[in-house]
This record gives C-alpha cells, structure tokens and sequence, in this order.
C-alpha cells in the first residue's frame, strides 16, 4: 500500500504542475496514448494503437515546439499543407470477418503498400509543384520510395470519389512498396516517448511483423485558430492497426482463444509515457449475446462472467448499442507491477462483426498479353437489410456507391466499354450510374482516373461491372528490373456516401481523443484487392541488332531504287560516253539533270565558252545559297529544340 | 474471221456481266463475313487496325466527345473530328440481334465498292490512253484494242477480292475510307474533274497525312495528261512519219496546263480551308485545332505509341535508346522525302504510276502501317498490268505476301497469348513484309522503266524497218 502510494506521488506532482499549466493557457501541446484491442471473430486479435499529438494555434513559441515533433511541423509549414494521410500497409483487411461498418474497419483498412493523399493550402497552379516536393521530404522521412509517386503518371486528382471533396487533393499509392520496420522505425521517433515507454512499448518488432495485417499511419490536419495573426495548429494522428493471432494451446476448435498481452506481444506495459496526457487502454468486445448482458450487473458481472474472464478488473465499462467497451488507465502501473492484461474464453463463443452494405472484390479477366478486362464485383452482405442510412428518393429505397479507381496508362481503358450487371441482368448507364467523371490517361504522360457514383436498389443482390483495356507496350527503359513480373493497378476504393460508421455510447464519454475518433461518423469505404497486370515485354538483350537490321533493311530501299533509277543501258551508255568525251564528267551529268527537270533536251556545249570567271561565281553563288540552306535549317533547328 | 469478230464481240458483252458478278460476289462475301464479325475478332488484329484506324478508339473518342470530353482526352483516338462525328453516331447505334457496329461494317462495305468502281473509272482511262499510244507509236496495227488487258476490271476486282481489303473491311478499320479519299483524289485528276481531286486530296491528307505526297502527280496528271511513253518516242514516230514533209519544227516540250493546275491549287486551298473550319467548329468546346494537329499529325510522326503492328517502327522506337529517338524520327521521315523528287523526274511521263509509287513508299515508311495501306498500292499496281507485264519476282512476290500473311498472326499468337516466343518473332515478320515490299517496288519501277525503253527499241527498229 505504501509503495503503492510513493509511486503515486511523482504522479499527483506531474498531475498538479501539468493542471497548473493548463490553467495558465490554453495555448499547450498535448500528447494523448491508447490503445485498443479487440477480439475479432476469426479466433483473431486486433491491436490498435493511437497516438494524438496537438499543437494548438500559437505563436508565443515561435517555431518551438515541447512534443510537437519538429520534422512534421516543418513539413506542414514549408510545403502549406492542410490534410495529409500516409499510410504504410500489408497484408488486406479481411472485410467478411473482421468488419466493415465499425469505425475501426472504416478507417483503418489501407491498401496494399503505401498510400499517401493530402490537401494543400496554395493556389491551384502550385499544387502539383507542392506535391512532388511533398513525397520527396517524405520519402527522405520514412526510409520509402514515397518519391516515386512524384511522377505525373502515378497520382491523380480526385475531385468527389475520393473521401475529402477540394479541387486541392492530390492522391497517389504505391503497391509495391515493401513494409517493414524501418519504416516504422522513423515513424515512431516521431512518438515524444518512442517505444521506450508507454504503450509504444509492446511494439515488438517480430510480433508486430508477424501479424496477419498491419497498417502504420500516420494522419496531419491543420486547426485554423480563427483569431487574427494566430497561425494555425496542427493535429497529428499516428495509429497501428495490427491484426495477430495468439499462440494458445487450443481447446476445441470452436473456443476462442485466449491471450495476454505478453503473449500477443512477447511485452508488457510497464507504464505510461510520461508525457501523454492520457494513456488508456480499451478492449471492445462485441456481438456478445445483448440481452444477456444487459441483465448483468455491468459493474460486477459484465467483465467476469460465466462466459468470458477479463484478467483486471476495468475502471469503466462503456456500453454501446451492439458491444462493451472495457477501459483501463494504465497510469497506475510501473516497472514492478506491469500491466498485463489477459482474456480467458470460458465458453465457446460465435459472433459476426458488422458488415458494409456491399462486399466488393476485384479482378482481371482475358488472358494473353495484348487485352484484358477489369471486372469489380460487389455483393450484398447478410447486413444489408438491417441498415438504416438509406436514401429514399422517389419512393425508392436506394444505397449509394462511390467507385474511385485509379489507371496507370500503361492500362489503356475504353471507358465506352463499361459495362454493368445488377442481379446479373445488363443495364444501360442511365439506370444505375448517378454521376460519373472520367479523365483519360495519358501515355506516360498522366494516369487514369473514374469516379463513378452507382445508384441501386436496397434489395440488389449483386452487382458486376467490367471495363475492357488494351495492354500498353512500353520502352525498354521504361521496364522496371523484374519486368516478367508484371505491373500494378493500385486498389479501387469502394465507398457507401450515405452510410457512416460510428459507436454510439450510452453515456457521454471522456475527452479521449480515441474515444471521440471512434464516435465521430466516418464513412464506410473499403479497398479492393490490388490487380497484377503482366505486360509483353520486347527482347532486351538485342537493341544493337534491331537497330542494326532496320538500318539495314532501308539503305537497301534507298540505293536499290536509286540503282534502278539512274541505271543506263545499251543506246543512252553509249551516248552518254559520246557526250562525256566532249565534257566533264559531273559537269555533263548536271546539264543533263538540268536539262531533264527542265525538259528540254541536251544544250549544245555552249557554256563551255563562257569565261571561267563567269562560272565561278554561278557556282560560288550556289555555294552560297547551300550555306545559307544548310545554317536556316541549323538556326531553325536549334530554336525549336531550345524552345522545349 | 468473220466468226472470230462475232466470239470476240460476244466476249465484250459478256466481260462486263462477268465483271458485276465478280463484283456482287464480294459484296456478298463481305456481308457474310460481316454477319460472323464477333467470331472473326479481325478488328483486334494488330494487321488491320492500327491506333489510327481502329474503330474501338474511335468509339472511345465518341464517347468522350458525348461526355462533354476533348474526344483527343487520353491518348486514345487520334483520328479526324470529322470522320468521328460521321462515324461515332454508327458506333453506338445497335440493331437488336445483330452483331454491334453493324452500320459501321456496312459504311466500309459501301466505301469499297465505291473505290473500286473509281478505279475501273481510273483503269478504263488508262487503258483508252495505252491503245491510243500503242497506235500513234505504231506498235498496234489493228483499231480494236486486242491484246490489251482490261485494267480497269482487272484492278477493281483486285481491289474488291484482296484479302487485305476484305480483312480491312470486315476489321472495321477506317482505312477504307481513306483509301476512297486517295482513289477519289486520283479518278479526280484522271477524268480532269478538279474540284474531285482536290477534294479527294485534302481528306486523304486530313485523315492520314501520307496522301500529301500525291500533290506532285495529281499536279503531273492535270498538267500534262494521262499516263503515255516518253515524249521522245512521239517525236522519233514524227519524225519518221513527216520525215518528208518536215516543215513545221517539233516542239520538243509538252505543254504544261498552267491553268488546270491553278484551278486545282485554288480549290486545294477552298476545300482545306472548308475542313480546317469544319474541324474548328466541331472542336471549338475544346482544344481547337492545335490540339487537333498535335494529337493527329503529331501522333503519326512522333510514333508515340509502341504497340505492335506490321510495320518495324514500334519495335525499332521500343529498343532505340532515347538520345537518338529524334534523329531516328527524323531520318525515318526524310526517307520517304528524299525519294520523291527522282522518281518525280525519272516518271514525270507516268503521274498515275508515280503515284502508285508514293503510295507504296509511304505504306513501307508509314508509322502506323496496316495492311488496307497494301491492299490500296496493290489494287493500284493492277491498274499497270499492260505496261508491268514483264516484272520480274512477280511470283515470289505473290508467295512472299502470301507467307508473311500466314505467319504474322502465327507470331503474334506465339509472342502475345501463348508466350512462347518473344518479339523478335513478329519483328522479324514485320521485317520480312518491309523486305517484300521494297523488292515489290523496285522492281516495279525498274519493270515500268524497262517498258519504256523496249517500246523505245520497239519503235526504232520500227523505223528502221520503214527507211
């Protein structure tokens, strides 16, 4: 008891001084940690970790900053951006059992690779410049090739399809980028405690990485102050999403596991991160039979019952309309009493995790290398019917789908192919399509782009559309390495403009940032799978022998049909020696082709009597006019290259 | 004899039943093969349509165009505005249970029939004109044209039974169409119908920018006549002929009719500045007509695109390294100019056959060759059969065209679906083409040069024999 309170006291002096503070201004930088775990219905466990860092408007620190860190401050004030989102990926989100309609899976799920979108505060003509020096200060932050997206082929500028409407967004994914730690590494020096302490200390490399899927991001928004000659603030959000498997001895397949966090993590939590305001953690439990629960006593009973045990008693339970949220403060712990906090399965447990109104999967059909077709496919979830956020226009009960997808130009699409089955029965664009932006891609100039909203019935079963493409052949320069391996076309992103996910608690919550996340109405959107498109490849080992032959192949058109023109035979060889004997030999050949553009025969050798000064000035002149041809044609030459 | 001129007159009779009958039977064919188009899947040949001819961009084009796009947006249609509001409206209008792109199918059947019926316009003048020469060299005693092939016939029906024109036709590419616009340019100025020939000239142009070169023998055939042997021929028969009676001193310069010619330059201008106002208007909503140039002229001699077709340039432009792209370009370019003014001097007493030549020139130096550019020189090369009887490598030329159409769609298979080869296959094809046609128009022209100087022989032991 004793220690227990010696190890409270720095606490209640922090406490004291950061209040104290607090009451002095409102101008302070605030670091908040959570995290929130989640058994999910796959015999899985999603760790969520959430880090807000909040530097409000102010000037009194001028360019200073206490746990703000500097890097992404500077970041925000050099390149004017106003909403920035990068997030690291692997693995997919597994939408059917891990959810699709909480806040969470809303949220967090990213496509495959690196994604990065952000809105810039500068005029329209300067966005582009913004961008590209954007991804290359990140790219130099977080150890990626986030330069690569520089390129205009490899971003795009999406006006409604993508979540945020501005004219002022650009966006852009990376497929292929590898994830792993040093990635993570930069990302969480940006962290004021690192993983030395708090929460970001469970983040153990190898159980991190060995997750079934996992998702570092890291989110930027500018808080205008409103007050004159403030600046702005900035909120920057890290979180990790990772999705593990515990290691347990089974008992029965159809137990649910249960797990510890040293077990998940192979750590404990020994404390907060001195640092953050509030350090939490949560564990959401949902689907769990409503009615039974609801009769339980929350405070004695609903985290240690007959059918589940949590292994600590939790300091508040949040009810939610379809789940429990347990919440535990984890100031209290320290080097000598860790937190370690377990879930025991007492009884075999079942429960589906709420789902999008649509479940959509993409992919190629075609074969060979010349042509191909995208196809996405949406089907209707099990959830569908109990969803309110429909729209009733007409009379008509109808669910609305944004379908945002990116193509790189080497896929060249034939957007008057679309085409599209609702219920498997083929409907023209009118019926179904709401509103559709296309911008045509560009060869290796800009990619594709197609926002397209879909209108369709509630009762709709499936919907498929497909639009046909031609194969790009690019240069040999153009060919990464691995060229045979095949190119990507980054995710489609599926949103649902009418639905939006939020937990809805009972009572009013603290000001935890996760917690008012989480309440926040997010709109549903899924990514679909990222598409691998092999490409014909030309030989690269023999340009030499190409060009070579090709070279080859029209000098012998040129001399053979200048052969067959100036070929001379019987009478005219005769003649022609007859007549050179009299002249000279280039001399006689250029009347001769003066005579026959002319078309008048053959002169008499009357020139030969002209004084050869004479001739040397018709000839110098010619000299003359040749030079002055040949130095045009140079000059005209060299303004039009110059003039690229 | 009497019984032979009755044969013979029922021979005329009967060649032009049997001609229509040939005729209608193309027709028939293609609207059969038309019927089986989706099966057929020729529109995806690389053979037949190229970027600048497949009607697939074309629908793409027409579908920007109606979603209020440039139909220039993306790198997708590269054709003519004009031909995009002529033809786009046909893409999407479908006749339930038939094959879509129908109406398209049955434009380009119409646009065949059309050009072959302009080159029998074409072969019957220069076959009137061959026997009109023969007699006044002296080389025909009899007034009835025997021996003399019907070139005319000859060459419609070569046009219309070519499997390239059929594969082109049923393909839906667009080249039909500008193949109609160069014959038109041609019956033009053959039959002196100026406003047609300058008319046909500025939309072969406008649609696919080879045709320019053909201004040089239009001007020929305006200003000096139909194709006839070398005026020196003419004047040694005179010569012979008034041998006694010589008074009046031969002219030695055929006269030039500067005025047709004018007349021909001034409805050039009219009928270009007609188009050029056209395609403004029809593209004023967007880029106008720099964009227009760009994405048309531009495309077709910037060689953007690296798509594989029967030419050498995309595979030679994939492999060629960057810093010596543009002296490529233009050295490629340059070739096809460097050869006009010789043969333009060699061949001025042959405008039609000159132009046949640039013809097959520009569809062996073309950035985008199909294969409808060869049926067009070739249904042309029929036109001369009196004259190239004696060409040389005729039948290994025929087996040559005939092998590199067999192989090619081999290869593509084996490069592109199967895998199992790689490029060098199809490039080596498309070699194999260039090669063949090359040998084709040299010894074409070689063939038509040695024409002239047997008749020139012919013609002086003729008037050796009358001393």
């Amino acid at each position: 008891m004793v220690r227990l309170v010696i190890s409270w006291i720095p606490f209640l002096i922090l406490q004291s001084f950061l209040v104290a503070i607090a009451s002095e201004s409102i101008e302070v930088e605030e670091f908040s940690e959570a995290l929130l775990l989640k058994p999910l219905p796959d015999r899985k466990v999603l760790a969520h970790f959430h880090f807000e860092n909040r530097a409000p408007p102010s000037n009194s620190h001028g360019r200073h900053h206490h746990l703000f860190p500097k890097a992404i401050s500077q970041l925000v004030e050099k390149f004017r951006v106003k909403e920035m989102e990068l997030s690291f990926t692997q693995g997919r989100w597994n939408h059917e059992h891990w959810g699709g309609f909480d806040p969470l899976s809303s949220m967090n799920p990213k496509p495959v690779g690196v994604e990065l979108w952000a809105v810039f505060d500068v005029p329209h003509s300067q966005v582009d410049t913004s961008w590209k020096n954007l991804t290359h200060a990140l790219s130099g932050l977080f150890c990626a090739s986030i330069n690569f997206l520089e390129s205009s082929t490899s971003y795009a500028a999406p006006t409604w399809g993508f979540g945020p409407n501005s004219e002022k967004l650009r966006y852009g994914s990376l497929p292929r980028e590898a994830v792993c730690t040093e990635n993570l590494t930069p990302w969480l020096k940006l962290l004021p405690c690192r993983d030395k302490d708090g929460i970001s200390a469970l983040m153990n490399r190898p159980s991190v990485y060995r997750g079934f899927y996992h998702s570092q991001r890291l989110r930027l928004s500018r808080v205008e102050s409103g007050q004159e000659g403030l600046g702005s603030g900035t909120v920057l959000e890290q979180t990790l999403t990772v999705v593990l498997q515990p290691e347990t001895i089974s008992a029965g397949t159809d137990m649910q596991p249960s797990w510890f966090l040293s077990s998940l993590f192979g750590r404990k939590v020994v404390g907060r991160c001195v640092l953050a305001k509030s350090s939490n953690v949560y564990v959401q439990l949902e689907g769990l039979s409503g009615h039974e629960l609801k009769k339980l006593d929350p405070e004695r009973e609903a985290w240690k019952n007959a059918e589940f045990e949590l292994s600590i008693k939790p300091e508040r339970i949040l009810p939610e309309t379809s789940s429990f949220l347990f919440v535990y403060d984890i100031e209290k712990y320290s080097d000598s009493e860790p937190f370690d906090l377990g879930l025991t399965w007492k009884l075999p447990s079942k429960w589906a995790s709420q789902q999008a109104p649509l479940h959509a999967s993409r992919f190629l059909m075609g074969s060979g290398n010349e042509r191909g077709a995208i196809a996405i496919l949406l089907k209707a979830t099990e959830s569908q019917e109990k969803l309110s956020g429909r729209d009733f226009t007409d009379g008509r009960c109808t669910v609305k789908v944004n379908i945002f997808q990116i193509f790189p130009w080497y896929v060249k699409v034939y957007y008057h192919t679309l085409q599209i089955f609702v219920d498997k029965q083929q409907k023209t664009g009118n019926e179904v399509v709401k509103k559709i932006d296309v911008s045509p891609s560009t060869d290796k100039m800009s990619s594709g782009m197609m926002e397209m909203m879909l209108e369709l019935p509630c009762e709709v079963k499936s919907v498929a559309m497909s639009i046909e493409y031609d194969k790009g052949f690019l240069h040999i320069d153009e060919y990464p390495p691995d060229a045979n391996q095949g190119f990507d076309i980054p995710s489609a992103l599926i949103s649902f403009p009418d639905h939006h996910a939020s937990l809805d608690f009972k009572e009013e919550v603290s000001k935890s940032p996760i917690l008012s996340k989480l309440k926040e109405k997010s709109l549903v959107r899924s990514y679909t799978e990222v598409l691998l498109v092999p490409l014909t490849t030309p030989d690269f080992s023999m340009p030499y022998n190409v060009i070579t032959i090709t070279c080859t192949v029209f000098a012998l058109y040129f001399g053979s049909l200048l052969n067959v023109l100036r070929r001379r035979v019987g009478e005219e060889e005769r003649f022609l020696k007859s007549q050179g004997k009299k002249k000279g030999g280039l001399k006689q050949l250029l009347s001769r082709l003066i005579a026959k553009i002319r078309g008048r025969p053959i002169e008499a050798p009357a020139t030969t009597n002209e004084s050869p000064e004479a001739r040397s000035s018709v000839f110098s002149s010619k000299l003359v006019f040749k030079i002055i041809l040949v130095a045009g044609a140079a000059a005209a030459w060299q303004y039009f290259s110059t003039d690229k | 004899m009497k019984k032979d001129d009755g044969e013979m007159a029922e021979e005329e009779k009967k060649k032009p039943c049997r001609f229509w009958i040939w005729a209608l039977s193309s027709v028939a064919f293609r609207l059969i093969l038309i019927s089986f188009a989706g099966n057929l899947n020729l529109s995806s040949r690389p053979e037949v349509s190229t970027p600048l001819t497949s009607i697939r961009r074309l629908a793409e084009g027409y579908w920007l165009k109606q979603a209020s796009m440039s139909p220039y947006a993306g790198s997708m249609y590269h054709g003519s505005p004009l031909l995009l509001s002529l033809l786009g409206p046909l893409t999407v209008q479908r006749i339930k249970g038939q094959p879509s792109h129908l109406l398209c199918s049955l434009v380009f059947v119409v646009a065949d029939v059309l050009s072959a019926m302009l080159l029998r316009g074409i072969g019957q003048k220069l076959q009137m004109a061959y026997g009109l020469n023969a007699r006044l060299l002296g080389l025909l005693k009899t007034p009835r044209d025997k021996g003399i092939l019907p070139s005319g016939d000859i060459a419609a029906l070569v046009y219309l039974w070519n499997p390239f024109t059929i594969a082109c036709c049923v393909g839906l590419s667009t080249s039909p169409i500008e193949n109609l616009a160069v014959i038109s340019a041609l019956y033009g100025a053959v039959t002196r119908k100026v406003p047609l020939a300058a008319f046909g000239l500025v939309m072969a142009t406008h649609l696919s920018l080879y045709p320019a070169t053909l201004t040089i023998p239009i001007i020929f055939l305006l200003g000096y006549g139909l194709d006839a042997p070398p005026l020196k021929l003419f004047l040694q028969t005179k010569k012979v002929d008034n041998e006694d009676r010589s008074t009046s001193k031969p002219t030695t310069r055929l006269p030039f009719l500067w005025k047709t010619v004018i007349h021909f330059v001034f409805w050039l201008l009219l009928w270009s500045l007609c188009v050029l106002v056209l395609c403004a208007l029809s593209l004023t909503k967007y880029g106008g007509l720099e964009e227009m140039f760009n994405r048309t002229y531009g495309f077709i001699l910037s060689i953007e695109d690296l798509s594989p077709n029967i030419g050498v340039f995309w595979y030679f432009f994939a492999e060629v390294f960057d810093f010596f792209r543009s002296f490529f370009l233009i050295v490629f370019h340059v070739n096809i100019l460097f050869m006009l003014l010789p043969l333009a001097i060699r061949l001025k007493h042959r405008p039609c056959f000159l132009a046949f030549i640039y013809l097959a020139i520009s569809s062996i130096l073309k950035s985008y060759p199909s294969v409808g550019d060869s049926a067009l020189y070739l249904s042309l090369w029929a036109l001369f059969v009196n004259e190239l009887v004696d060409m040389k490598f005729s039948f290994f030329l025929f087996c040559g065209y005939l092998g590199i159409s067999l192989l090619s769609p081999v290869m593509h298979n084996l490069w592109i679906w199967r895998g199992t080869g790689n490029a060098n296959f199809y490039f080596g094809n498309a070699i194999g083409y260039a090669c063949f046609q090359i040998v084709f128009v040299v010894e074409s022209v070689s063939a038509m040069l040695n024409h002239d100087r047997a008749l020139k022989k012919c013609n002086s032991n003729h008037g050796e024999v009358k001393k």
